[in-house]
Parts: C-alpha cells; structure tokens; sequence
C-alpha cells in the first residue's frame, strides 16, 4: 500500500487540475493551498456537485449535499484531508 | 373578490387544515396547514402595525428561505403594506457592497420598515445607519406568536384592487432602483387567467424550489398555489443547487403536478443527477414541467426528456412559457398535455435580413421553440426600430397589451413612462410571431440572464472600474450563451495599464473576484486588454452589442457551442 503522503499529494494534484482545468477554465492556474474557494465565489454553487461527482468518481469516496458546504471545506487543504478521511473510513 | 388577503381569507375559512406549504430541509418536512401560515402572518401584520406600518408603506423583506418569509410576506400584506422581498445575501457577498445595493434601494423606494433575522441584523443596521431615520429594522425572530384565529380579527383594510399588493425586485444596484409594482386587480386576475390556461386548480401539486425574490418563484411558485388552494411543496434553491435530485425525489414523494424551471435547471437535472438518487423515483405525475425566464432550447428538453422519460417523465408534459414581472407573470403559455411546437428557420436569413423563414435543410437551420400563444386579454405586437407593427415571421421587438400590467416602476415615474409606446409595453425582448404562436429569439435591451437571474452588465462594470490597474469606464460585460450549461455566462473585458504579465494574471484574478464577490452572480470569463480595445458609441456611450461580436470574433471560435479555453489575462 502507497504511504499516505503520496496519496495526499496525488488526491492534492488532482482536485487542483479539476477545478483549473474544468470549473475556472485555465487549466495554468494556479490555486493556493489554503485559498478560499467557496466562501470567495471562486466556484460558485452551480459548480458544488461537479466537484463532488468528480471527487467521487476519482477517489471512490461518497460526498453527501449536505457536505458541499464551507463548513466542511472551503480550500484545496481541507477538500483534500475530507477526502483522505472517507478513505480511512471506507478502509476501515 | 378584489384583494388577495380576501382570497386567502376564503381558503382560511374553507379548508383551514388543508396543507398549504409542505417545506423541505434536508431529509425533513415541515407541514404548514392554512390556518397556521395566515394566523401566524396575522400575528406579524399585528406587530407591524404597532411598530408603526400604515397601509401603502413600502416592507421590505431580507430573510432565507423558509417559514419567517412566508409569514412575513403576508403579514405586511394583511396591515395593508406593501411587501418587496429580497435575495438573501450569499456568504460569499461582500457586505459593503450589499451594504450600497441596499442603499440604492432605500433611496427610490423608502420603505417603512425592513424584515431580516439575527444573523444579518448588524449588517444591514451598519448599512443603513443615518440613512434614514424613519426606517425600521424588524427581526423575524421577535414577533409574536399567539392564538390561532388571529386571522379573523384582522382589521378591515378597506383596500382597493388598483391598490398595490407587492413589489418585485431584481438583484445588482440597477435592478433594486427598479421595483415592479403590481396591484391586487393585477395579481388575482393573472392568477385566474394563467390557472384556466394551464388547468389549475386546488387538486395541483406545486413543486418548487425558486426563489422567492423572482417573479417565477414569487408567482408561480408561491402565491398562485396558495391563492388556488393547491398544494405546494417548497425548497431552498441553496439546497436544489447542492441536491438537484430532490426536486424529483419530491415530485415522486408528493405526487407533484405542475414546476417550473429556467432553462439551465433541465440541463442541470440531466447532468448532474446520479442514477442512486433516482431509485424508485416516479415523475408520472408530473403533468408540466414548464420552461420559462430564460431562452429556451430544445437541446435542453431533449436532454431532459432522454434521462427522466425511464421515470415516468411523458414528452407532451414539457412546455414552455414567455413571463416577465412587468406583467405579473406570463405573457404567453405553450399548449399543457402537448407537445411544444418546434419551428425551423433559416438560419442565414435569420441573421442577415431578421426574418424567420420556414427552413426545409436541416444543416442550415436553427430550431426555435415556440412561447405558446398569448394568454386571454393579453395581446402582442411585434415592433420594427420605428416602432410600427410588423407581418408574421419578421423579427421586432416584443410589445405586450394587458390589463395585469405594472402600475409603474415604484418611485420612477421616468423609467414607467419610457416603458410604454402608446399604450404597449416593449419588452426589449426579441421575436416573431407564426401561427399564433409567439417564438423569442434575442434581447434588444442589454441585460444578462444567469440561470434565469437578470443581471445588469453596468453593475458589473462599476465593480470591474473600481479595481486598481482597471481603466474606469472602460470596462464592458455581456453574456455568452453556453450550450452545454444551457444559460449565458457573463463575461467581461476591462482595459488596464499593467505591463508585467505576471501582475496582469493577478489583476484578471482580482476583477473576478471584486465581481464574483460584489455581485451575485459569478463572472466566467475575464479578459484584461489593452488602453483603445474598448468600442465607444460616438457620444461615449459603451457599445456592448459590438464589444460582445468583437470579443466573440478575437476570443472565442466561430461556432459557439465549441468551448475554447479562456485564459484569465490577455493573449
């Protein structure tokens, strides 16, 4: 089994080239750790469930609605440890 | 009958413990009977009185989704006020800017007294602080709650038809300065017309989860099915756009009739709906699903129609509806029970000479989907620049003859009259006419519709101007239809005077913000250019037709529905 760091960063790489790439269309931005995502209006709320069936489909995890909300995540960092979490989870 | 607190008071004493309101949160219901949504109103038009509320002030109303909004509404209504309701501002909302929309607001409309809750108290009290002394800040949370049977011992209003019941808003600086105002006479006569025309009546099932701050949420979605004594079934559009498969989980649950949806929700339902929320779900009582507030395209019932027809979903339920605040709600209402009319048209004649010709070839040809035909007592006129009517299959401007039309823009009596040519309403919308039936092709005014939200390009350029390394006034936004969201997105380009290319990228990244941030609404494309890009009419007006073709020429292919990749700063 992959050490979890390089699981981090793959589940990092990923989520960062998906909102590039498909919800702010430049696939050359760049996107800060800790930036605000939602709270800041850089993915709008028509944009939520396309992030949460790609994270879905790429990791394997289940992202309930009630969890595309800021108080779950709002930067790359977080979206990134929610999702190594449910892996644990799932693992377990 | 002759006012709406007459009509709701007759459901009152007929079918008091009927539900009026089912309102959905999460996996919960909250049943809300008759009775206890106008005893409850009653209780707050009691509070609004002694706060000092006389019947012709102005209410407005800034709350969530949810029982304090509804109860609220009436209750201004039922002291004979006139409530105005509000988006509720997004967290992602600077407040300093809702502060100033709000503002701007205030200053046309002056109203008694402002409803909001706890958690926003502070900031509108900060933004209207000095303002206005006489203003009111009321909390939702403070009003009484008491007996039932309040709704009976509301005082005699004496109300008139021609009175006005509410005011309908949209959002941005400009659309708050712009309040449609709606009588009593002209609400309950659409609402009987539009219910014969759609068959509606107290058996239907309304599911929705607009909002209510728009006149599809407002009318269609809220106050018909109440006045009719249907059944409507509510949810917060925060959690359909989370949870899109809840409408149908609805529909299925409640054994819902009638919605409606802006274009992008069929796309939007098509796409991003996964096959586990769709268990057991049955939509074969849906009998209309109706289309209406932005353009409508037939790619998107088709999508539509291929996803949900294994559900239950029937073709002949979708339709179509042309609807503007201005006339309550819907100017026209395609055929319920039939399938929407499909016209071709030539497409080079359509762009080049402005005539819908009848097209045979299939390559050559655009498919426009049909608005129906007008409602009783509604008459349309296509207009040339000249404003005199044009044949069948020519394409004008939209004018429309009712008597369910605005008693004026609220306070402006400048933009009331400019609205009307001789007793006709223009649009500013775009179409022809062919067999009776209406077909909207375009917008002649320069307004942006996002997911059904009318949004004001000079907002967004203010916000744009204020922006350091951003040439004010030189700054233009229009929209961009997107084939496969089915709605425009906004784009927008400012000129700057920034030389390095990295500052460049960071200061297309600080637009998008101060826009996505100051408006509500998110901007898709930034596009930073050099001093001179911008094209000025020759009296300095911007061109924002032209600035649209030039940006769509240099940025984007020819044919719209390839997606090309928009960097943030210039090429």
């Amino acid at each position: 089994m992959k050490p979890p760091s390089e699981i981090r960063s793959r589940v990092h790489n990923e989520i960062v080239d998906y909102i590039a790439r498909e919800i702010l269309q430049n696939a050359r931005r760049r996107i800060e750790l800790d930036q605000a995502l939602i709270s800041s209006g850089l993915i709008d709320s028509f944009h939520l469930v396309d992030l949460a069936l790609f994270v879905e489909a790429a990791f394997n995890v289940r992202i309930e609605d009630s969890e595309l909300s800021t108080s779950v995540f709002d930067s790359v960092r977080e979206l990134t440890e929610f999702i190594m979490e449910r892996m644990q989870d799932d693992i377990a | 009958m002759t006012t709406l607190v007459e009509r709701l008071g007759e459901r009152y004493r007929q079918t008091p413990d009927r539900v009026a309101i089912h309102g959905l949160t999460g996996d919960s219901a909250q049943p809300l009977t008759y009775r206890t949504l106008l005893d409850g109103a009653a209780w707050v038009a009691r509070d609004l009185s002694a706060a000092g509320v006389r019947a012709g002030d102005v209410v407005v109303l800034v709350l969530p989704h949810g029982q304090d909004l509804l109860m609220s509404f009436f209750g201004a209504l039922f002291c004979g006020s006139v409530p105005s309701i509000l988006a509720f501002p997004s967290e992602k909302l600077d407040p300093g800017r809702y502060a100033r929309s709000l503002e701007a607001l205030v200053g046309v409309t002056r109203p008694a007294a402002l409803i909001t809750n706890e958690s926003f108290a502070g900031e509108v009290r900060g933004a209207l602080a000095g303002m206005d002394e006489s203003l009111q800040i009321l909390l939702a949370g403070d009003f009484s709650r008491g007996q039932s049977g309040a709704f009976l011992h509301l005082p005699d209003l004496k109300l008139l038809p021609d009175d006005i019941a509410l005011l309908q808003h949209s959002s941005g600086t400009t659309g708050l300065q712009k309040g449609v105002a709606l009588s009593h006479h002209a609400v309950l006569a659409h609402v009987e017309r539009y219910a014969s025309i759609i068959r509606m009546d107290a058996q239907d099932v309304v599911v929705s989860w607009l909002p209510l701050f728009h006149d599809m949420g407002l009318i269609a979605g809220f106050l018909m099915p109440l006045l009719l004594g249907a059944t409507l079934v509510l949810m917060s559009p925060l959690e359909w756009v989370r949870a899109p498969h809840r409408l149908l989980q609805a529909v299925s649950h409640y054994g819902g009739s009638l919605s409606w949806l802006p274009n992008f929700a069929f796309n939007f339902c098509a796409q991003k709906i996964r096959d586990r929320d769709l268990e057991k779900v049955d939509l074969s009582s849906w009998r209309a699903v109706i289309n209406c507030s932005e353009p409508m395209r037939l790619e998107s019932h088709k999508q539509f129609i291929e996803r949900f027809a294994p559900y239950g979903l029937r073709e002949q339920a979708l339709a179509t509806c042309y609807a503007m605040a201005e006339n309550v709600f819907a100017v026209t209402q395609s055929a319920i029970g039939s399938k929407v009319n499909v016209d071709r048209i030539d497409r080079r004649a359509f762009e080049q000479t402005h005539l819908a010709e009848s097209s045979g070839a299939a390559q050559r040809s655009i498919s426009v989907l049909s608005a129906g035909k007008p409602l009783p007592k509604t008459r349309i006129r296509i207009l040339d620049e000249e404003r005199s009517e044009v044949p069948q299959r020519v394409i004008g401007e939209i004018a429309i003859k009712s008597d369910t039309l605005l008693t004026g823009y609220y306070g402006r009596e400048d933009l009331s009259q400019k609205a009307f040519h001789d007793g006709w309403f223009l649009t500013g919308d775009l179409g022809y006419l062919a067999e009776g039936e209406l077909y909207v092709t375009g917008r002649k005014k320069e307004i942006i519709i996002v997911g059904g939200k009318n949004v004001y390009p000079q907002d967004l350029e203010a916000l744009a101007g204020e922006v350091q390394g951003i040439h004010p006034g030189r700054s233009v936004a229009f929209g961009i239809f997107n084939q496969q969201l089915g709605t425009e997105e906004v784009a927008l380009v400012a000129e700057e005077h920034v030389e390095d290319p990295h500052a460049r990228e960071k200061l297309a990244q600080t637009v998008r913000l101060a826009i996505n941030r100051g408006a509500d609404v998110a901007v898709r494309h930034v596009r930073l250019v050099p001093r001179g890009w911008v094209i000025k009419t020759s009296s300095g007006k911007l061109a924002r037709g032209a600035n649209r073709q030039k940006f769509i020429e240099e940025f984007f292919l020819e044919d719209e529905s390839v997606r090309t990749t928009q960097e943030d700063a210039g090429a």
